[in-house]
């Protein structure tokens, strides 16, 4: 479900990450990252699927149509871009949110961004 | 080149009494531009801005010497920015730099909007950096260099290039170049002069409380155009330069109103909640873009490091404030 980069991609660049020289402060970061990395492949193996399988039943009932993941959000893309689906329909937004709920906790389960989706929405106006 | 030796070499131009650099380090630096920091032995703390040797100017980057001319004209007018010291020549060694005063402060967003030491002058923080903006934004175009000019319709049609070339099926994306489309505001009659990257990261800050409110120093110009007012504004409000301090949204440490507010006492022109929110959700959606953007240097084999690769799963993150941005106006 998540692309850009694809579990497989992040699977490469990890096999990529070399160690550093002690003490080094880009090395350090680098392998912050690489841990950040593998933290997300586990958890994208552990939710990844459920998520997708829900996604794609909202899909299904959004569009009307059939078929896996790739070829319904294609869809929901080309329905937005055109204007067949407007950006602002709530039965849209609602999808957008529960698959972005998914996602986040799959990237980045600490960002509080999450919270806010899931509590009280955003800042006061 | 050995920068420790040009800059020695360059010391009596920077202050009469000096006759070397010390301290000469490496900041930080990418692709287009480097950053050092040292110290004259008269004790003058400077700064030294240059363009790496064959790097690569991105296309949205300003000259080196644009950027020192923009400080120049804001600095006199009461924008708190370094102080510039010399725009090098080729005879300086440096290739295409600059060198400014070094100011005392914090950049890093994370301890600006949490660290106790901060506590005081994060108040008044919001309000301040809205006066701050109004005297950049004030700034008379005569005589400045030559900037771009851009608005929202085409800086939405810009990114949604970048998006489309991409290959990536973001349904968020989508929803919210529409969206914003629908709402862009016409081209000003008059642009202003627009700072372009006004966040945490480029804002120093002094936790000593004063009159002036904190923020000692706007850096980083090499964005700057002519444009709409509450782009600076709506910029500073994307959730990505937060922190954790998600109900603060100007910056991790103010309110809206108080950015808001501190924009139209300093003389800015009115800026609505609204405005300022379309710009805000703009900017949303040109931070996820450069997350795949980034990402693309990846997949282009470019850059094959893990950290190009992690920076598009950030993406995600400014999809969420543009659909709670959404959801608020539907």
């Amino acid at each position: 479900m998540i692309t850009h980069p694809t579990a497989a991609e992040l699977t490469e660049a990890l096999a990529g990450v070399e160690a550093g020289p002690p003490g080094d402060a880009r090395a350090a970061f680098i392998a912050r990252v690489a841990d950040n990395a593998r933290a997300t492949l586990e958890r994208e193996a552990a939710l990844g699927p459920a998520a997708e399988a829900a996604a794609v039943a909202r899909l299904r009932t959004l569009l009307g149509r059939d078929g896996d993941f790739e070829a319904l959000n294609a869809e929901l893309c080309a329905r937005l871009r055109d204007g067949r689906l407007a950006p602002l329909d709530p039965a849209v937004l609602a999808h957008l949110k529960a698959t972005l709920v998914d996602q986040v906790a799959i990237d980045q389960p600490g960002y509080w961004g999450l919270g806010a989706l899931q509590s009280e929405g955003a800042p006061s106006r | 080149m050995d920068v420790s030796a040009a800059l020695s070499a360059l010391a009596p131009r920077l202050s009469a009494a000096a006759t070397a650099a010390l301290n000469v380090r490496r900041l930080s630096g990418g692709a287009s531009q480097e950053t050092w920091t040292f110290d004259l032995d008269d004790g003058t703390p400077l700064i030294l801005r240059r363009r790496p040797p064959g790097g690569a100017m991105s296309a949205a980057a300003l000259p080196l010497s644009t950027e020192a001319a923009l400080q120049a004209a804001v600095g006199p007018r009461g924008a708190p920015v370094p102080e510039v010291v010399r725009v090098c020549e080729p005879a300086d060694g440096l290739g295409e730099a600059y060198v400014m005063r070094r100011l005392s402060g914090e950049t890093l967003g994370k301890r600006i909007v949490r660290d106790e030491a901060f506590a005081a002058v994060r108040p008044g923080l919001a309000r301040r950096c809205g006066e701050v903006l109004a005297t950049i934004h004030a700034t008379p175009l005569d005589g400045l260099p030559p900037l771009n000019v851009s608005d929202a319709a085409s800086e939405l049609a810009r990114y949604e290039t970048v998006y489309r070339q991409s290959g990536a099926r973001r349904p968020v994306f989508e929803a919210a170049f529409r969206w914003l489309e629908e709402r862009a505001p016409p081209p000003l009659q008059r642009p202003v002069l627009v700072h372009g990257d006004f966040r945490n990261g480029n804002l120093m800050i002094s936790p000593a409380p004063s009159p002036k409110g904190g923020l000692v120093g706007v850096l980083d110009w090499e964005l700057a155009h002519l444009g709409d007012p509450a782009e600076d504004l709506g910029w500073i409000c994307v959730n990505s330069w937060r922190f954790g301090e998600w109900r603060r949204p100007v910056g991790g440490f103010g309110d809206y109103q108080d950015l808001l507010d501190g924009h139209a006492a300093a003389g800015g022109e009115p800026v609505s909640l609204d405005r300022l929110l379309f710009w805000q959700a703009l900017g949303s959606l040109k931070w996820g873009v450069m997350c795949l953007m980034m990402y693309a240097s990846f997949a282009s084999g470019a850059d094959r490091s893990i950290e190009r690769a992690m920076i598009g799963r950030r993406a995600s993150e400014t999809e969420i404030d543009l659909v709670l941005l959404m959801e608020q106006a539907a």
